[in-house]
């Protein structure tokens, strides 16, 4: 087969250029501060709780995202019901619409006299510039992560084995937790640690919501930034690496789970 | 129909009627809640003063340079990306050599690198505390906080969507109908334009549609290195934060009414593709 010299060539070039250069550049800049200051940044105290703040809210979107998430799948694989082209294509909505229209709309929604803030406020639930606003948001821009991988897998589940099942006495509950969900599992989980990782990383939808209070409602991705408005490059070198580190962690657990998940389904 | 349809063979789990509708109200009424009120919203509130205040709004200089930046953006970044994801695809499906797993987790990398982070890394390689920095300013040349700076990171941020797109379709071809153009007596070049590229031409498509939606609306990357000089190197994203830090609600929901509908059009256009073409599924980021 011809081209190996130049497709190769030109793909590692440009990988060369547009991701691997800028990266070392970052890996550089943190490796001159050195240890000692690089962990000074990294565990100061508005640094830690913006971890915490990132982290709880992340866990509670993914928490969301994957209930209405394998539920969305449920729904659009196993039923036929008016609008259902039309959820299948609002799912990937998250994807297509820029995460600072998501930021705009989701704030509008939930002021306090937006069309849910008006109902959510008098009950003492205060999302928009609040750290339940961090969550909504993250939820938001993850949601298709969970349907997108639980979808096909359900697609695929053999009716056979729900038969068997059947046969043998099994009501419909236990099926779903007995023969379904096992199956579902693996796929479920490698979604939702796709949603977590992108909601550790989220930014644009964020800001127009979170309120961006120091200790309270300001995420790591957030901080970073007002550090390099503040000219402090050490700090957002060490922030950007933290979030680095956290996306290459959850980058080999997922792609660890979809491969244990490839050979549970036996799915090229 | 639905996918599942074809095999649904007397009852299955959840078919009783009573669970079924409570599942798919449940299902609807989030997603009514949770993904349509969003859109809804901003068009209501775009429009909320009038068709007359609204293109008011929208038709100021600096919305409308943003668009124009926005598309220049596009426009520029999306075929250099599907020349990329070809390149890409082609290597590492028809060919096997040391490190080629290696090379496929490099190409999509940038899938998992923060927005933010990927701006913060072109601005420590370009940025006048970054490593090219003072050669940079040695030679009179500005990237950061320009107009090559959005474009350098939007290539960074959308890169692995065309390759990705075509690395799955090309590892389920085998490849033989390139051996038979190339046993028939094509050239590489006359193979690659009349075999390979048919074959892929769908999944090309779809690519690009996922390119330059991101493109269009990449926001955390672009705000690092942008500036945000008002009328420069705004970009439509960014327009829409600096008219709501503005307090000017009705311009900010103008522009952002812009994106919305080329985010439904690019939903429109992947549904169209995944019912039309062959082989096409929901394959997302």
């Amino acid at each position: 087969m011809p081209g190996l010299g130049l497709s190769l060539g030109f793909t590692l070039t440009y990988l060369a250029v547009i991701v691997v250069l800028p990266l070392a550049a970052l890996v550089l800049k943190a490796l001159q501060l050195g240890p000692a200051e690089l962990w000074t940044l990294v565990t100061g105290e508005r640094a830690l709780a913006s971890y915490r703040v990132t982290l709880t809210m992340a866990a509670a979107a993914t928490l969301f995202c994957g209930l209405y998430g394998l539920l969305l799948a449920w729904i659009l694989v196993r039923y036929e019901f008016p609008g259902r082209r039309l959820v299948d294509a609002l799912v990937d909505l998250p994807f297509a619409l820029p995460t600072a229209v998501a930021g705009l709309a989701l704030t509008t929604l939930f002021a306090k006299n937006g069309w849910f803030g008006s109902v959510l406020e008098p009950l003492g639930l205060k999302v928009a510039y609040a750290p339940a606003g961090i969550a909504v948001a993250m939820a938001f821009t993850s949601v298709p992560f969970v349907v997108r991988t639980v979808q096909p897998v359900l697609e695929e589940l053999d009716a056979e084995a729900e038969e068997a099942a059947r046969m043998l006495g099994a009501g419909d509950l236990a099926i779903f937790g007995r023969v379904i969900l096992p199956m579902v599992l693996p796929a479920w989980i490698a979604g939702c640690a796709l949603a977590f990782a992108r909601s550790l990383g989220e930014f644009g939808a964020i800001v127009f919501i979170a309120g961006n209070l120091p200790f309270e409602t300001e995420v790591t991705s957030l901080l970073t930034f007002i550090r390099l408005e503040e000219f402090d490059y050490a700090g957002a070198a060490s922030l950007a690496c933290v979030m680095l580190l956290a996306a290459f962690v959850m980058l080999t657990a997922t792609s660890w789970l979809q491969s244990r998940w490839l050979r549970f389904t036996g799915n090229p | 129909m639905a996918p599942g349809a074809a095999k649904r063979t007397g009852h299955r789990a959840g078919d009783i009627a009573w669970v079924r509708r409570l599942l798919i109200g449940l299902g609807l009424v989030l997603t009514l809640l949770f993904l349509a009120a969003p859109v809804v919203v901003v068009l209501v509130q775009a429009l909320r003063a009038g068709i007359a205040a609204y293109l008011g709004n929208l038709l100021t200089p600096d919305t409308l340079h943003a668009i124009w930046l926005t598309v220049l953006t596009a426009i520029i970044v999306v075929p250099v990306n599907l020349v990329f994801g070809i390149a890409a695809a082609w290597a590492v499906t028809r060919f096997d050599f040391p490190g080629r797993r290696l090379l496929v987790t490099l190409i999509e990398l940038p899938f998992s690198v923060s927005p933010i982070v990927a701006g913060v890394i072109y601005l420590f390689l370009y940025g006048a505390q970054g490593l090219l920095g003072p050669w940079l300013m040695a030679h009179d040349l500005r990237i950061m906080f320009s107009i090559p700076a959005i474009i350098l990171v939007t290539l960074f941020v959308t890169s692995p969507f065309v390759a990705r797109e075509l690395i799955a379709l090309m590892q389920v071809q085998t490849g033989e109908d390139e051996e038979a153009a190339r046993s028939l007596g094509a050239s590489g070049w006359q193979m690659f334009w009349r075999v390979t590229l048919p074959n892929i031409r769908w999944a090309l498509l779809y690519g690009a549609i996922l390119c330059s939606a991101r493109s269009i609306g990449e926001f955390g990357a672009v705000s690092v290195v942008s500036g945000n000089v008002r009328g420069q190197t705004n970009t439509l994203p960014l327009q829409v934060e600096l008219l709501f830090n503005d307090y000017n609600a009705l311009g900010a929901f103008a522009a952002a009414s812009v994106l919305t509908l080329i985010g439904l059009v690019t939903l429109l256009l992947k549904a169209l593709l995944e019912q039309f073409a062959p082989d096409r599924r929901g394959r997302s980021a």
